[in-house]
């Protein structure tokens, strides 16, 4: 019993990180069509900016709780500069290429990105444990969590929702469902889609900006955590189904809680639990669990 | 007259929408057919059942005394039912000649032969005594995509013309084209499948198409066969004025008698 | 025979005189020769897919597969060459047959991320396998060839001469095989899979067996790395930044020749090898900036360019 609550309740945390990282890619993906694997530099930018604005803001002698809107700012000042830079310095010109293509071309940004990174902050690791050692830990069943961790499920409900809403109930969400539904048509329609897809990709960088941002506390920043998430995110896209916001909570939650139940239960198949998942989903469902089927008229 | 294909009781259910309904067709060695109907009556779904597109909820489907039904369309194909399509299906980027090559090859090649070279010099030769058949030949080294959409349509039909077959239906061969080209087209059409002795089955929106080159006509509405009798007395059919060919064709009788000569004609034909 | 195959013949001289340079090329040639031989067969395996339609991100599961099966022989006491080779060949091309019943359901996108999603199954069971060496892999001794064991450095020549007659009949195979109905079916798929079901055939069973190819080919890449740089290990042979690489190598080779593979892996080589050398704190900007000047400039690859010098001559 006691060991199924911690399953649970790391996979909840465990789920809301990936579900933060994965719906940036989702949404980007679910608008523009493109799968970005830029999206792990985001995080990985985010993560360091955060490390990075946390050590300096506690190095002032402000209030100690207001360290965590230099996370906030953190995601998004990665967010909105390398959205804007790379839609507009990079990919409106491969619009018209083949999707294999603007992966390729987004995984190359992601090499240059990677060694920008390294020449910023350099090899050594990062740590900005203030903010979790603030908010102190609790215990649930015997066991100590710390509550930092747990507000990771907040953010991703609050961001979730946040979306989720934002889609259906504004003006802005309707022009980008109508986007999404057909991109022709909306243009035909006097959508203007060069703005719905900047818009889109610099909403998607900050989410994944704020990903990084947020975990950064809990963890120790160092290269190479761009790849690791990369790799996660798009296996959570793909079995939710990509493009779909319901479908990365669903994914993001299968995933999360099968890991955890893995790393409690039978730790060494920790690691590919995740790809089987991937593997099985796919094949039982090849569009992932959430998206629409799409049938071809002759 | 030998009976080629016959189609009894089929059903096709999409969820709550009924898309075909009870229906009972036999079609005869050598028929040309008419299928008429207004949009979403259930011609192509018809089309797509027989062809082995789409799988028919229930019923019988049985081709030359087999029973077909759920075989997918390559095993269809290669019993001996071909088509064509509404939106040509052609390999766009590709010369029309490689397009025909390729259909060639596909329906020759089986076994170890899909190891032997694409190329073969008979093979050309054959590519474009088709060519010639359909009268694209000037059209011979353009690229698919860059054909005039008649030239388009004739390709569709000659690639799927290419492995002989016993019954080739056509879906709206000639929808798109502008009114002075079409009955050029359906003449190219109708003398090369004459020559092979194909029975055809086509969806045709122009009453005037249907009347000069076609027999019998089975008329759709919603889902059923509402008419299936020879040309002359279904276009007359009052059903089918109403639900089929509607109020914009104002026809007296004597117009659609001189129908009636016309479609002897096509008889004739086949 | 009146019909002259330009490409055979290119290969063929490629493969005389690459035979002859073998005896004076400097060792780092020839390590880097090798490499690009390996990678290039992987490329190859790729462009097989790519003439289809479909792109892998996880090719470096039959690269992985080819290089672990020959080196885990080399555990259990075998080490000709020609046996660890066959064997890591066969291991990837069985692999990939068994996916393929899967993986030939797939396309576009799905296809390739299906196909990484395996990769990374294959990463993580090598990673958390301890008898594997997991994250830092085992060596591999030098092999024999048919009895015959080099030493010094006739090592790395014979490896070098096998390498190259192997690949040489590889590359004309898959040639030869890309001009037949069934190779040629590619062109089909890709453009039109309803019109080739009712033609009468399977378009996946044209995948299928381009499948089972690049999979052969990728696992025989496979197993030359292994053997030409004797060390497998899972970050540099199953990683998913491994089948990226092997992308980058189609793109930047085309697909427009079967040679054109080897020149584009050893342009990556060769950009890698020296980046890694002089700017390693940058090799893989550089890396991805050249990958980016390709898809912006070159986008039909290093092939274009060749192609497009023949014709300003002819």
């Amino acid at each position: 019993m006691q060991e199924l609550i911690v399953i649970l309740v790391d996979g909840l945390v465990f789920s809301s990180y990936l579900f933060m990282v994965a719906v940036g890619l989702t949404v980007i993906f679910g608008v523009m069509k493109i799968l970005n694997v830029t999206h792990g530099s985001f995080y990985a930018f985010g993560a360091y900016m955060s490390a990075t604005l946390i050590g300096a803001y506690y190095s002032t002698d402000w209030p100690e709780f207001g360290g965590f809107l230099a996370i906030f700012a953190a995601a998004l000042v990665v967010g909105v500069f390398f959205g804007i830079v790379l839609e507009r310095g990079l990919l409106r010109f491969l619009y018209h290429r083949d999707e294999h293509i603007i992966v390729l071309a987004t995984f190359a940004m992601f090499l240059v990105l990677e060694d920008v990174l390294l020449i910023i902050w350099g090899t050594d690791p990062y740590f900005a444990f203030e903010p979790m050692t603030l908010l102190g830990s609790v215990d649930i069943v015997e066991m100590t969590f710390d509550v930092y961790s747990l507000t990771l499920i907040c953010l991703a409900v609050v961001v979730g929702l946040g979306l989720w809403l934002g889609l259906t109930k504004t003006k802005w969400g309707k022009l980008l469902l109508a986007v999404i539904f057909d991109r022709e048509v909306s243009q035909a329609m006097g959508i203007n889609v060069t703005v719905v897809f900047t818009v889109t990709f610099v909403i998607g960088a900050i989410m994944g900006a704020l990903g990084g941002a947020y975990i950064a506390p809990t963890i120790s920043v160092n290269p190479g955590i761009g790849v690791e998430v990369i790799v996660l995110a798009f296996a959570v896209v793909v079995i939710g189904g990509m493009g779909s916001i319901p479908g990365a909570m669903i994914g993001a939650l299968l995933v999360g809680i099968s890991r955890a139940a893995a790393v409690h239960k039978f730790p060494e198949i920790e690691l590919f639990v995740i790809y089987a998942i991937m593997a099985v989903v796919l094949s039982i469902r090849p569009e992932g669990l959430f998206a629409p089927a799409q049938a071809r008229k002759i | 007259m030998t009976v080629v294909l016959e189609v009894r009781d089929l059903q096709k259910t999409f969820g709550a929408v009924v898309a075909a309904k009870d229906i009972n067709v036999t079609v005869n060695e050598h028929e040309i057919i008419g299928i008429i109907g207004a949009n979403g009556a259930g011609k192509t779904t018809f089309v797509n059942m027989v062809t082995g597109y789409l799988k028919p909820t229930s019923g019988h489907i049985e081709f030359a005394g087999r029973n077909i039904m759920g075989l997918p369309p390559r095993d269809i194909t290669n019993l001996g039912i071909s088509r064509s399509f509404q939106v040509p299906q052609v390999f766009t980027s590709e010369s029309v000649f490689d397009n025909l090559q390729m259909a060639y090859a596909i329906t020759e090649a089986s076994g170890m032969g899909l190891l032997s070279p694409l190329y073969n010099d008979e093979r050309a030769a054959r590519v474009d005594s088709h060519l010639k058949r359909y009268q694209i030949a000037e059209y011979r080294n353009a690229t698919a995509s860059t054909l005039p959409q008649g030239v388009r349509k004739l390709l569709d039909i000659a690639m799927a013309a290419v492995s002989n077959p016993t019954i080739l239906m056509l879906d709206e061969p000639t929808s798109g084209i502008s009114v002075e080209e079409k009955f050029g087209l359906m003449d190219i059409i109708m003398e090369a499948l004459r020559q092979d002795e194909t029975t055809v089955l086509f969806i045709e929106h122009d009453m005037e198409i249907v009347e000069r080159y076609v027999s019998r006509v089975l008329a759709f509405y919603q889902g059923e066969i509402i008419c299936d009798a020879p040309t002359a007395e279904a276009l007359v059919d009052s059903g089918v004025r109403e639900f089929v060919i509607g109020e914009e064709y104002h026809r007296t009788r004597t117009e659609a008698a001189n129908g009636q000569s016309n479609g002897q004609e096509g008889d004739d034909n086949a | 025979m009146r019909y002259v195959d330009k490409t055979v013949v290119g290969l063929s001289i490629a493969f005389v005189v690459l035979l002859f340079a073998d005896f004076f090329m400097a060792e780092w040639m020839r390590f880097i020769g090798l490499q690009s031989l390996a990678r290039g067969a992987v490329a190859l395996g790729l462009l097989v897919l790519w003439r289809t339609g479909l792109v892998s991100f996880g090719h470096a599961l039959y690269f992985g597969i080819g290089a672990y099966a020959a080196a885990m022989l080399t555990l259990v006491g075998y080490h000709d060459a020609f046996f660890l080779v066959l064997a890591g060949t066969l291991a990837s091309g069985l692999l990939a047959f068994l996916l393929g019943f899967l993986l030939r359901r797939y396309r576009a996108i799905f296809f390739a991320l299906l196909n990484m999603a395996f990769s990374m199954i294959l990463y993580g069971v090598i990673v958390k396998t301890e008898e594997l060496g997991s994250t830092d892999g085992f060596s591999v001794l030098t092999p024999t060839f048919l009895g015959y064991a080099p030493q010094g450095e006739a090592v790395q020549t014979t490896l070098f001469l096998f390498t190259l007659v192997f690949t040489y009949i590889v590359t004309v195979g898959v040639h030869l095989y890309l001009k037949t109905t069934l190779g040629g079916m590619s062109m089909a798929v890709r453009e039109n899979e309803i019109r080739v079901e009712y033609l009468g055939y399977s378009a996946e069973k044209v995948i299928h067996v381009k499948y089972v190819f690049s999979g052969l080919v990728a696992g025989f890449g496979g197993a030359i790395m292994a053997l030409a740089i004797g060390q497998v290990d899972p970050d540099s042979m199953a990683n998913w930044n491994v089948s990226g690489e092997f992308v980058f190598i189609t793109i930047l080779s085309g697909i427009g020749n079967v040679g054109a593979t080897y020149i584009g892996a050893l342009v990556f080589e060769l950009i890698r090898t020296y980046a890694f050398e002089y700017a390693p704190q940058v090799w893989q900007f550089i890396l991805g900036g050249s990958l980016l000047a390709i898809i912006m400039f070159l986008p039909d690859g290093i092939w274009s360019l060749i192609d497009r010098l023949r014709k300003s001559e002819g």
